[in-house]
């Protein structure tokens, strides 16, 4: 079966990034990009179940602006067949980015859809289940077990509680929890071999989709700092100090 | 303005995070309107009625929502939905798995995780792990919010006098079913509502010696907590992750022990009222949010600590 994996370039998750001093938006010059690691999860869920002779063709589908295309490259050097870059300089929305992503659907026909479950610049943890709405497919969220099954899936949760498990019918959109997966490291002829790879270019407007915003940032800030506290020098100081300076035992 | 809070319960309770939820529609204002779907939920949708602040429950008592399935909740959110301003859930699991997808089915934006309420269409959300907080103004004519429930403080559960009124619509996609949980059981306080939190990090070596901190948190009446590390590694289940991607707590005391306060993990805790830290590294990153540091190995100071109290 077809899979097809969403990928978002985002900040390096090593990075603190700063709003920019006049809050107008998040200070991104120079900083290091990555894909999501929620995405790279996904992605190396999508080759496993290749590797394990379920899948039979992974399709990688950024959409961004035309840098994204190195974390297509990315994902394709980890083992996605092909990939698609739907490209546009303005911001994408998750309802619109879904909009996309159905639209991508509909040509390509996959029986599942992987995502990352939050992509950790804007931390929205929308997208998959936005798809799944628009689609009408069946959705297992923040998956760490994926278990394909003839035409279903059989996925577990992480949820509050513990976990939980769903037996879905296919075509189905999981999204990525931490503990799904490890990710590999992409080899040398392996990212040589990925530049060979085909790779689309669409636009938004070639797939009829309408991208305006619906949310619109106002300022952004910086959070509340907390203060710089004191070390004690043992256990009994510390005890004291939360007995009767703090108050909190 | 009419508010619609989709309610998160078991069937036969109402989670406090509800209570949460229902404080962050007081500060939106208007009418709040509490949907219980379940199964079996008549008790659950009792207590709904008696939060403060609400002026009527719907109950939608049918199977197919019985395990509050996305696929099918979000469709009746969505049917219902249509009637009001606003649409709130907890940005708990359960809420993060339905709510964007009603939204979708209404083709309106979601807002992830408000901490804060500014007017009816602005509000604040962190971003970036918490490292940048944004002010968002929806343009939308129904507003579809999960609600960071540590940022408002709960409504009481009691003192209300909502009418009941049941819903009969009964939506099953058919797509997907329920097999099996796994809940994770504890006498200790849950996590996210503890007013002491004690979290094991790497620094803990194995499950284990968790044991120290169990010990520990039993005698401060304390939830435990993990980093991911330590998830990660096997040394406690993955309900007990605190950070950007597993659970937000802000507790009156949090414990960090053997976290190194990667800015994954200080995004979970970071709002906590006191912070101590015990961390044999000195540079170790947590001390810059910690009221009080102690530099030890964490196998001497946590059985010390343990014995002072
Ligand atoms: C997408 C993404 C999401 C993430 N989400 C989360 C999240 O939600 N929550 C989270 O926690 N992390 C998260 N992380 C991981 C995060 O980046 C860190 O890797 C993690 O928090 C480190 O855990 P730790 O502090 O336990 O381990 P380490 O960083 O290894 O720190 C261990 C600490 O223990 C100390 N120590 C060791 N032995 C002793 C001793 N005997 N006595 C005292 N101190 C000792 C060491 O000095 C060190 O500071 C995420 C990462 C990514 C990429
Ligand atoms: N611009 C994008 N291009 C490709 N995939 C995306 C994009 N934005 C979000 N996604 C996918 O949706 C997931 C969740 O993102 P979000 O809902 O924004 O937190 C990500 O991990 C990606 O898999």
């Amino acid at each position: 079966m077809k899979v097809l994996v969403a990928v978002k370039r985002v900040v390096d998750y090593n990075v603190k990034v700063r709003p920019k001093s006049d809050g107008t938006g998040v200070d991104l010059n120079n900083v290091k990009m990555a894909i999501n690691p929620f995405c790279e999860i996904a992605i190396e869920e999508a080759v496993r179940l290749k590797e394990k002779g379920v899948v039979t063709e992974i399709v990688a589908v950024s959409i961004g602006a035309k840098v994204s295309q190195e974390q297509i490259r990315t994902a394709l050097a980890l083992g996605a067949d092909r990939g698609i870059l739907v490209e546009t300089d303005v911001e994408v929305q998750p309802l619109a980015i879904a909009k996309l992503l159905k639209a991508v659907c509909d040509k390509e026909q996959p029986q599942m859809v992987i995502l990352g479950k939050q992509a950790i610049d804007g931390d929205n943890n929308q997208t998959g289940q936005m798809l799944a709405a628009l689609t009408g497919m069946s959705q297992g969220t923040f998956a760490s077990e994926v278990v394909v099954e003839g035409d279903s899936v059989t996925v577990t949760r992480e949820v509050d509680s513990g976990s939980q498990v769903v037996k879905l019918s296919l075509p189905a959109v999981i999204t990525t929890d931490l503990r799904l997966n490890e990710p590999r490291y992409a080899s040398l002829p392996n990212i040589m071999k990925a530049k060979k790879k085909p790779m689309d270019v669409m636009t938004p407007e070639e797939l009829g989709v309408e991208v305006t915003p619906r949310v619109t940032t106002l300022k952004v800030e910086p959070p509340a700092e907390r203060k710089a506290g004191i070390k004690v020098a043992d256990v009994a100081e510390l005890v004291e100090k939360l007995k009767n300076e703090a108050k909190v035992i | 303005m009419s508010i619609l809070i989709l309610a998160e319960h078991d069937n036969a309770s109402i989670k406090g995070a509800t209570l949460n939820t229902v404080a962050a529609a007081k500060a939106i204002g208007g009418d709040i309107v509490v949907l219980v779907a379940g199964e079996a939920c008549g008790a659950a949708a009792e207590a709904a009625a008696k939060i403060e602040g609400v002026s009527k429950v719907l109950v939608a008592d049918n199977a197919a929502y019985g395990h509050q399935l996305a696929e099918n909740v979000s469709l009746l959110v969505a049917e219902l939905g249509k009637d009001f301003s606003h649409i709130l859930a907890p940005a708990s699991t359960s809420g993060k798995n339905t709510l964007p997808r009603a939204a979708a089915l209404l083709d309106v934006a979601q807002i992830s995780e408000i901490i804060s309420v500014e007017s009816a269409d602005t509000f604040k959300r962190p971003i970036y792990a918490g490292n940048v907080i944004a002010t968002v103004q929806s343009s939308d004519a129904i507003k579809v919010i999960t609600v960071r429930t540590t940022a408002f403080d709960a409504v009481s559960a009691e003192g209300g006098s909502a009418v009941v009124e049941a819903v009969a619509s009964a939506h099953d996609a058919g797509t997907s079913s329920y097999v099996r949980e796994e809940v994770a059981k504890s006498d200790r306080p849950d996590l996210t509502a503890a007013s002491i939190v004690v979290s094991g990090g790497r620094g803990m070596q194995n499950g284990d010696n968790f044991a120290m901190l169990y010990s520990l948190a039993d005698k401060l009446g304390a939830a435990v907590g993990a980093s991911r590390a330590a998830v990660d590694a096997g040394f406690v289940p993955n309900d007990m992750q605190v950070g950007q991607t597993g659970k937000i707590v802000a507790p009156d005391l949090y414990i960090a022990i053997g976290i190194s306060g990667a800015i994954q993990h200080l995004a979970g805790m970071k709002d906590s009222k006191v912070i101590v830290a015990i961390n044999k590294d000195e540079d170790a990153p947590i001390f810059q949010v910690a009221d009080y540091g102690l530099v030890a190995d964490l196998f001497n100071a946590v059985p010390e600590l343990d014995s002072a109290l």
